[in-house]
């Protein structure tokens, strides 16, 4: 910890947990997590989609009740029951998807919920809209109160938002991922209110994953990793490469590699030109990217989450619709942007939703096996399915991906996570792909299923499949692959060699950095 | 023959006496609607509150002032336990509330409860001891044209007046008001301020059943005025295309109530005064239009358009990971 001493560090911090955990079915969300917030600070909570970050802002808010661990604020010790008593506190949540009503005008929507003294039952808007202005003043936060919402530009929207809660005297701000829908423009104006807010005594909690921001942002940062609080660092003097390693886990520096690689001369399987592609909120998620794969190569994108790895393998599994550049599968030019014509060219396609987007939960196994060749013979003879062939192509899958179940015409939804995503590699590797696409596919698995899912990519990219894996893991990106492909914000920002790469030069590029801060 | 007696008088006079269940129906129905749920049961929730006000009346002793307030009470609770019902359905287990409040109307509808209730009951063989009979209101009835128009209604479509006025307010001047469009609108950012979405959809939807209950006592104590099996003919239905015909305010909603009470009445006013009218074909207007708004602002683009509540019959389940 530091040795600043200052008159904020005397005074009680305006928020502190101390060993906050909270448990869901099957996953631990937040272990022992600790962090203090001192007054007048912009306080980071930064790590990895799943790291524990959202489920902790619910319990600041008062929408979940930790299982052990208690929070205090000004060094008394609180209990929420509800976000009312949050709320009630002085706790205020800015959210990352805006909690405001299209319909309502902004006063409308700051004073939902707010009863001040004297407007209990009637309204009145005048003075509703007078608050509002005044506010809008002390925080350099304008905006028009009797504008309708859906009128407003992100960044507007993102004020009501924030006046919403300073309506309410909140004096300790949680912001989720507050960028994250913002330009840079208004991203420097956030940052520009946030300076006005803790400069009069306001507190601001900013959730993020983003190194740079963080960086640039707060004061200190606290890093979660795997539901833990791992250390609390000071903004200044902290880097991204120290950051990310932090934040990925350092104590893992490089892997067994595989040391196979493409073979000399294999021919390039995937080929992606100038890809560019918008996200689901319509702003650009993929900028100009570029990647080769050859067979039997395995190349790993690796990134934070969030920074264009779902929108590229989408667009590559014809789920999402390119807005530049080309593809080309062996060879040939992927021209139509819907699911059947990859699976046709030969793309296999692992996604990260296994039982949402991967299999029909509900339906058996050894119908799971034959979705994407239902159409053709042997498994048809249209228009009817030869059931005999489906089950004996489902027995001898399941017993070559050594697929773990009562029998073939169990629900998938019935399998453990290791045997779902082998009952899905079994139905990719069986339509005998040029080119596997696949994303996070270890994620949430135990250690021995994650044994097995390594070795059956290693056998694709043996048997001449070019191998592209999606993976927020660095130590599955490093044991595995044998060429790097890192992104940040929808560019590829690297493409390093496994065998020079490690977590710190991989961290660097993570962040955004070039390959001349590597060196 | 008096200014009072012409045709045009009469028929917007018994478009109000007409419109007033509607009136009723409708204003309720809004209620619910506004807090996000939609209730097909207006229908059944009628003829349970019409059936349970024919009983009070039929069996109760006393004079008017005491036998009749009881009577809508008894229709109100009848009611509002049919609405309870749907909201425990549609709020608590999140059934599809087009299926519960279909199952609603026949539960409660001429071939349902109701219809069994008046059979126990021994209703409908004959007229209401009781009923709300034309008030002449400030002794303006003989005013010329308003007269017979605005002041020889009866108390209902006078307490239908002031509901429309208090509704009005309750909706966008009061502070429950704006919380409960902001729960109709959306309930996640209405739960992010602390309302309570569960209390406010419950309170509206059975606050709603019991104006329907008061509508269905329109018909057994003062239209019919007796109990008579399915006696509210359908007009459940057009309540429901009225909230939309009034986008979902209650002054247009009125307008359209009245509207549709002008066709309804239209056959018989006709024919007594001896105009020669297809009379099946004037019975099947109100229908007809009610059919026509359906699918006009069934289309979802169009109702959202209109200013339907955004998370109007969808279900609301706080966030879990």
């Amino acid at each position: 910890m530091t040795t600043v001493v200052d008159s904020k560090a005397v005074t009680a911090p305006a928020v502190a947990a101390f060993g906050v955990s909270k448990r869901f079915p099957g996953v631990i969300a937040n272990d022992d997590v600790h962090f203090d917030v001192r007054v007048g600070e912009v306080h980071a909570l930064l790590g990895e989609n799943g790291a524990g970050k959202t489920t902790l802002s619910n319990i600041l808010t008062g929408l979940y009740r930790p299982d052990s661990g208690h929070l205090e604020l000004s060094g008394r010790r609180v209990s929420f029951e509800s976000p009312r008593d949050a709320i009630d506190a002085g706790i205020g949540m800015v959210h990352q998807h805006f909690r405001l009503i299209p319909t309502f005008t902004v006063a409308e929507n700051i004073a939902l919920g707010a009863a001040r003294d004297g407007e209990r039952v009637l309204l009145n808007m005048a003075s509703v809209e007078s608050r509002i202005v005044e506010l809008g003043e002390q925080f350099e936060l304008s905006v028009d109160p009797r504008a309708r919402i859906w009128q407003l530009s992100v960044g507007e929207q993102q004020r009501v938002e924030i006046l919403k809660v300073l309506y309410r005297d909140a004096r300790i701000l949680i912001m989720d991922e507050p960028t994250a829908v913002l330009t840079p423009l208004e991203a420097d104006a956030l940052s520009q209110t946030l300076t006005s807010l803790t400069r009069q005594g306001r507190s601001v909690i900013f959730i993020s994953h983003k190194l740079g921001e963080v960086i640039s942002i707060a004061d200190r940062i606290t890093v979660l990793r795997q539901g833990r609080s791992i250390e609390t660092i000071d903004a200044v003097g902290a880097t991204r490469e120290s950051l990310a390693a932090v934040m990925v886990g350092r104590e893992v520096e490089r892997v067994q590699r595989r040391g196979v690689g493409a073979l000399p001369g294999a021919p390039i399987v995937l080929s992606v030109n100038d890809l560019g592609a918008e996200g689901d909120r319509g702003l650009p998620a993929l900028r100009s990217v570029s990647i080769d794969v050859r067979g039997g190569e395995i190349v790993a994108v690796a990134g934070v989450a969030g920074n264009g790895q779902r929108e590229l393998v989408e667009v590559l599994a014809g789920l999402r619709p390119r807005t530049s550049g080309r593809i080309e599968v062996d060879g040939e030019t992927m021209d139509r942007a819907d699911a059947r014509h990859p699976i046709r060219m030969g793309v296999a396609y692992v996604p990260q939703d296994r039982l949402g987007t991967g299999l029909a939960p509900d339906l058996s196994i050894a119908e799971n096996l034959v979705l994407k060749r239902y159409r053709r013979p042997p498994v048809a003879r249209p228009p009817f399915l030869r059931s005999s062939v489906i089950d004996a192509e489902a027995a001898s899958l399941m017993e070559q991906f050594d697929v773990r179940a009562p029998s073939s015409q169990t629900p998938t939804r019935r399998l453990s996570g290791g045997n779902v995503q082998k009952v899905l590699l079994a139905r990719e590797m069986s339509g005998r792909p040029k080119v596997l696409v696949v994303s996070t596919p270890t994620q949430g698995l135990d250690i021995g299923a994650v044994a097995t899912v390594h070795q059956l990519l290693l056998d694709a990219a043996a048997e001449g499949v070019g191998v592209l894996l999606v993976s927020e893991d660095l130590d599955e990106v490093l044991a595995l692959a044998d060429r790097v492909v890192v992104m940040y914000e929808g560019s590829v920002t690297g493409i390093v060699d496994a065998a020079d790469a490690t977590v710190a030069s991989i961290g660097v590029l993570m962040g955004g950095g070039t390959a001349e801060d590597v060196a | 023959m008096s200014v009072n007696s012409n045709l045009f008088v009469i028929i917007f006079a018994s478009a109000i006496f007409y419109g007033t269940p509607l009136v009723f129906a409708a204003v309720g129905e809004l209620l619910a609607e506004r807090s996000g749920v939609i209730n097909l049961g207006v229908e059944g929730m009628m003829l349970l509150g019409a059936v349970s006000a024919a009983m009070v009346a039929a069996n109760l002793d006393g004079p008017a002032a005491v036998v009749l307030p009881i009577a809508l009470l008894a229709a109100m609770v009848a009611a509002g336990l049919g609405a309870a019902i749907h909201a425990f359905l549609v709020i608590t287990l999140r059934v599809n509330q087009i299926i519960s409040g279909l199952a609603l109307t026949i539960f409660g509808g001429a071939a349902g409860l109701s219809s069994y209730l008046a059979n126990v009951w021994g209703l409908g063989k004959q007229p209401a001891m009781n009923q709300f009979g034309r008030m002449d209101l400030f002794g303006l009835k003989k005013f010329p044209v308003l007269g017979p128009i605005l002041f020889d209604q009866t108390l209902l479509t006078y307490l239908s007046w002031v509901l429309v006025v208090l509704v009005m307010v309750y909706l966008f001047r009061t502070r429950m008001g704006l919380h409960l469009r902001s729960v109709g609108e959306s309930p996640q950012t209405a739960d992010s301020v602390g309302i309570s979405v569960t209390r406010y959809r419950y309170g509206h939807v059975i606050a709603g059943g019991m104006l329907a209950g008061v509508a269905g006592a329109c018909f057994s104590l003062t239209i019919v005025p007796t109990w008579a099996n399915g006696l509210t003919s359908g007009e459940g239905w057009i309540a429901l295309a009225l909230v939309i015909f009034g986008f979902w305010r209650p002054d247009l909603t009125l307008v359209g109530a009245y509207l549709f009470g002008a066709l309804s009445s239209l056959s018989f006013t006709l024919q007594a005064r001896g105009i020669d009218v297809p009379t099946a074909l004037l019975d099947a207007l109100p229908y007809v239009a009610t059919i026509v708004v359906l699918v006009i602002v069934s289309n979802s683009r169009i109702s959202k358009r209109l200013g339907s509540p955004a998370a109007l019959g969808r279900p609301y389940e706080r966030e879990e990971r």
